[in-house]
């Protein structure tokens, strides 16, 4: 009631009241043997390469909120600007919330400057805000695009060190990813073949990370086009048996087919019985 | 613009609570105006990001005026930082949120948007303070 009474002014922004009061909780708890609920996380695996005329972006599309899959189709590549498109690991709420202020922030800029964004705006926005919150913020994350200055990619970290290379991945499911691309990049590759070596790489997430599933999403970008491949390749189809045969599905079938026993002799004896007694009993449908 | 570290700004820029926190016009304390108060509390803060948080704008004036000094010569701030006090008193009712735009506008985030004006909006606030008090307390009569 007195503090009430006099506030000072409220600013708004992450509000911390409540940090002492969870620590507390998350004690008694964890002497009970119980444990608080996680953050979803993307539990991913994202990539991008640079070739000839643009850059192409590849991620997974599977959400798990610890061990259960929380969202069996969910988008990754997430809209920055027209020309830029951002992927994003880590904590799925932060990837969300940092790229649509990200993208709100750099409309804003391209409306006052007058041209199209640039990428390495794009990064350095993110990074100082990511580097801003110490690696509070749980955002990985891949951001690729075309401006005036040619094709870019860029990997951004928790705690906002970037690095600009021709080829990237993120995620739990990076180390796979990566050991396709270390393989087979090439410099200067051509779109289908930069298209085959991402999906590669996502496939390679996908069935060597238990964090990495569904199918694969592509994002390519070229000066003045994006194509936003949503599924590029579905890696994992679900309720689909095998193979039917003559119209029955061959796996769980244990009947036999007709003629599988031979017929050697056949007799037909009818029986003749006459009706004794009938009675109708009603059904109680009270 | 951002060319210094974060070491750099917390070792000057965080404001060490005294011995009395709470403290009042009187030297002791404020349950009135600041409600009850504990030393754990006010020591330790809840969170490693709490206090850089809620300086952050000052740092971020401070070194952008230390940058401007640096390579304009001193009056170029001092101009400025008196344009900042003249549009920072342009306030509503100490009870009603102000929209600070002159302030904005001479930052420079009028055009920008961040985690202030998307979470916990002052605008959207639940609670308010008691208009005659803090009419009051503004004045000095309280």
């Amino acid at each position: 009631m007195a503090t009430v009474s006099v506030r000072q002014y409220h600013r708004g922004g992450f509000s911390f009241e409540n940090c002492k009061r969870n620590a507390l909780l998350e004690a008694d708890i964890n002497k009970l043997g119980f444990s608080s609920p996680a953050a979803r996380k993307t539990g991913t695996t994202i990539c991008g390469v640079v070739y000839k005329d643009g850059v192409v972006l590849g991620a997974d599309t599977r959400a798990t909120e610890g061990m259960v899959v929380a969202d069996k189709n969910c988008s990754k590549i997430h809209y920055i600007s027209p020309n830029v498109y951002c992927c994003g690991a880590g904590t799925a709420a932060d990837t969300e919330m940092t790229t649509q202020i990200i993208s709100s922030n750099l409309e804003l800029h391209s409306l006052s400057t007058g041209r199209l964004p640039r990428v390495a705006t794009a990064n350095r926005m993110l990074k100082q805000m990511l580097f801003r919150y110490q690696g509070y913020i749980g955002a990985a994350l891949v951001l690729g695009g075309v401006d005036s200055t040619g094709p870019q990619l860029y990997s951004i970290y928790p705690h906002g060190s970037t690095d600009k290379l021709p080829y990237v991945t993120m995620g739990s499911g990076s180390l796979a990813a990566m050991a396709v691309f270390e393989d087979r990049y090439k410099p200067n590759m051509e779109e289908e073949e930069a298209k085959r070596l991402v999906r590669d790489a996502i496939a390679a997430g996908i069935f060597n990370d238990l964090g990495s599933g569904s199918n694969i999403d592509l994002c390519v970008i070229t000066k003045g086009k994006v194509d936003y491949l949503r599924p590029h390749d579905v890696a994992n189809k679900k309720g689909v048996r095998e193979d039917k045969i003559n119209g029955r599905p061959e796996t769980g079938n244990y009947r036999y087919k007709h003629g599988t026993t031979g017929v050697l002799t056949k007799a037909v004896t009818p029986l003749n019985l006459e009706v004794v007694e009938e009675s109708v009993q009603t059904m109680d449908t009270s | 613009m951002n060319t210094r570290g974060l070491r750099s700004q917390l070792k000057d820029s965080v404001p060490v609570t005294g011995l009395c926190p709470q403290a009042g016009s009187y030297g002791v304390q404020d349950s009135l105006r600041r409600g009850f108060s504990s030393v754990k509390n006010e020591l330790l803060p809840s969170h490693p990001l709490e206090l850089s948080e809620k300086n952050f704008q000052l740092n971020q004036d401070k070194m952008n005026f230390n940058t401007l000094r640096n390579i304009q010569g001193l009056h170029a701030p001092l101009k400025l930082q008196m344009e900042y006090r003249a549009a920072r008193q342009i306030q509503r009712l100490p009870f009603l949120p102000s929209s600070n735009l002159a302030l904005d506008t001479l930052r420079g985030t009028d055009d920008s948007i961040g985690f202030e004006d998307i979470l916990n909006d002052p605008v959207l606030s639940e609670i308010m303070g008691d208009p005659h008090i803090m009419t009051e307390y503004k004045l000095g009569v309280l």
